[in-house]
C-alpha cells in the first residue's frame, strides 16, 4: 500500500474516531454549556477527519470517497491509536483523554503545517487553532476537577490514570513515518508532550500516572474490544441504507 | 450542583459597544468565558466577550416602573429629531 494514504489514514482514522466518542457527549454532559463546548470540539475533530479521509481516498486513487472509509471498512482496517477508541467512561476519564489527545494533535499538527504535502500542510494548518482550543479546555478541567472536591479530585486521577497506559502509542515510531519525507515521527513529540501534560497534571495537584505496561496495536489494525461496539453505532445506518442520501 | 449565573456581552465587531446575549451557568469567571465563547461565538457573533456575574446587576424594579419611566413619555424635544442629519454620516 502506498506509505502517504497508510499516513493520512491514520491521521484521519485517529480524528474521526475521537469526533465519535466526543459526539456521545451531547445531551450527557454534566452542564448544558457543555455539550456545546464538547458538540464544538467533536466537530472541529470531525471536520478534520473528513478533509483527511477525503485526501486519503484521493491519495489511494481506488475511487473510495470518505464515506466509503469511515462507513464500509472493518475493524481491522482502522488505523487509529486505541486511546481514541477507549470509552468515555465518566466526566473526568473524558477530559484526561482530551487532554492526552489534544496536546498530541496539537505538537503534531504544528509541525505537520511546515511540510512538503500541500494538503496535509492545509488541514495541520488550519487545525492546529482548533487543537490549541481543545487543549485549553481539557486543561481548564483537569485544573477543577484535579484541584476541586475530594471526589473530583479522585475521579480526575482516576482518569488520568485510566488513559495513560495508552498515551504511548501516540509516540511509537516505524518504518513507515521514517521513510515517508512529509510524515512527522511522532517519537520526536514526546518529551515536549510529557512536559507540557505533566505541568497540567502537577497544576491539578493530581499525581503524575506510572504505568509499566503500554498498550499497543491500533496502527496495525489491532484494537480493544471497545472498537466494534463503536464502529457499529458509527456506520450502522449508512450499511442498513446503501447509497441512501438525505 | 447549581452554578453561578454570568450574563454575556458580546462585541460583533469593532467600533460597536458590547451587547448583552444572554446568560449561562459556570464555575467561575474563567469558564464562563470559555463557555461564553462556545455557546455564543460559534457562528462568528463576535470578536470580544464579557462576562459579569448576574448577581453584581442592579436591576430597576418592575414595581417602580411608572415613576422610573412614565415621566419622559410626553417630552418629545428631548428626541433629537429637530436636526438635519449630515449626509455621509451613517452612525450617529
Amino acid at each position: 500500500m502506498n506509505d502517504l494514504f497508510v499516513y493520512t489514514l491514520r491521521l484521519g482514522d485517529d480524528a474521526l474516531i475521537a469526533a465519535q466518542r466526543t459526539a456521545e457527549w451531547i445531551a450527557a454532559a454534566p452542564q448544558l454549556e457543555e455539550d456545546v463546548a464538547l458538540g464544538n470540539i467533536g466537530l472541529d475533530q470531525l471536520g478534520q477527519a473528513r478533509t483527511l479521509l477525503q485526501y486519503a481516498g484521493q491519495v489511494e486513487g481506488a475511487g473510495r470517497s470518505e464515506d466509503d472509509l469511515a462507513y464500509f471498512r472493518d475493524e481491522r482496517d482502522f488505523l487509529n491509536v486505541q486511546l481514541c477508541e477507549l470509552p468515555n467512561g465518566d466526566f473526568a476519564q473524558s477530559i484526561a483523554r482530551l487532554l492526552y489527545f489534544a496536546t498530541y494533535q496539537h505538537l503534531l499538527y504544528e509541525e505537520l503545517r511546515g511540510c512538503a504535502d500541500e494538503t496535509l500542510a492545509g488541514v495541520a494548518g488550519k487545525a492546529v487553532k482548533e487543537v490549541a482550543y481543545h487543549v485549553d479546555h481539557a486543561t481548564q478541567w483537569v485544573l477543577r476537577l484535579g484541584d476541586g472536591t475530594e471526589e473530583s479530585h479522585r475521579r480526575m486521577q482516576a482518569g488520568l490514570d485510566t488513559m495513560w497506559p495508552y498515551t504511548a502509542e501516540l509516540f511509537t515510531s516505524d518504518a513507515l513515518v521514517e521513510r515517508l519525507e512529509v510524515a512527522v515521527d511522532p517519537s520526536t513529540l514526546h518529551d515536549e508532550w510529557e512536559r507540557r501534560v505533566t505541568q497540567v497534571i502537577d497544576e491539578s495537584t493530581c499525581a503524575r500516572p506510572t504505568s509499566s505496561y503500554q498498550h499497543s496495536g491500533g496502527r496495525e489494525g489491532r484494537h480493544t474490544e471497545h472498537f466494534g461496539f463503536l464502529l457499529a453505532e458509527l456506520q450502522h445506518v449508512a450499511r442498513s441504507h446503501p447509497g441512501a442520501s438525505w | 450542583m447549581i452554578e453561578p449565573l454570568w450574563e454575556v456581552f458580546i462585541r460583533s465587531r469593532r467600533g460597536l459597544s458590547h451587547v448583552h446575549v444572554g446568560s449561562l451557568h459556570a464555575p467561575d469567571a474563567t469558564m464562563a468565558l470559555r463557555n461564553a465563547r462556545d455557546v455564543y461565538t460559534r457562528r462568528q457573533e463576535g470578536v470580544s466577550i464579557w462576562v459579569v456575574p448576574a448577581t453584581d446587576i442592579t436591576a430597576s424594579s418592575p414595581d417602580e416602573k411608572d415613576e422610573f419611566f412614565d415621566p419622559a413619555g410626553d417630552k418629545v424635544y428631548r428626541h433629537p429629531t429637530f436636526y438635519q442629519v449630515p449626509e455621509g454620516v451613517d452612525h450617529l
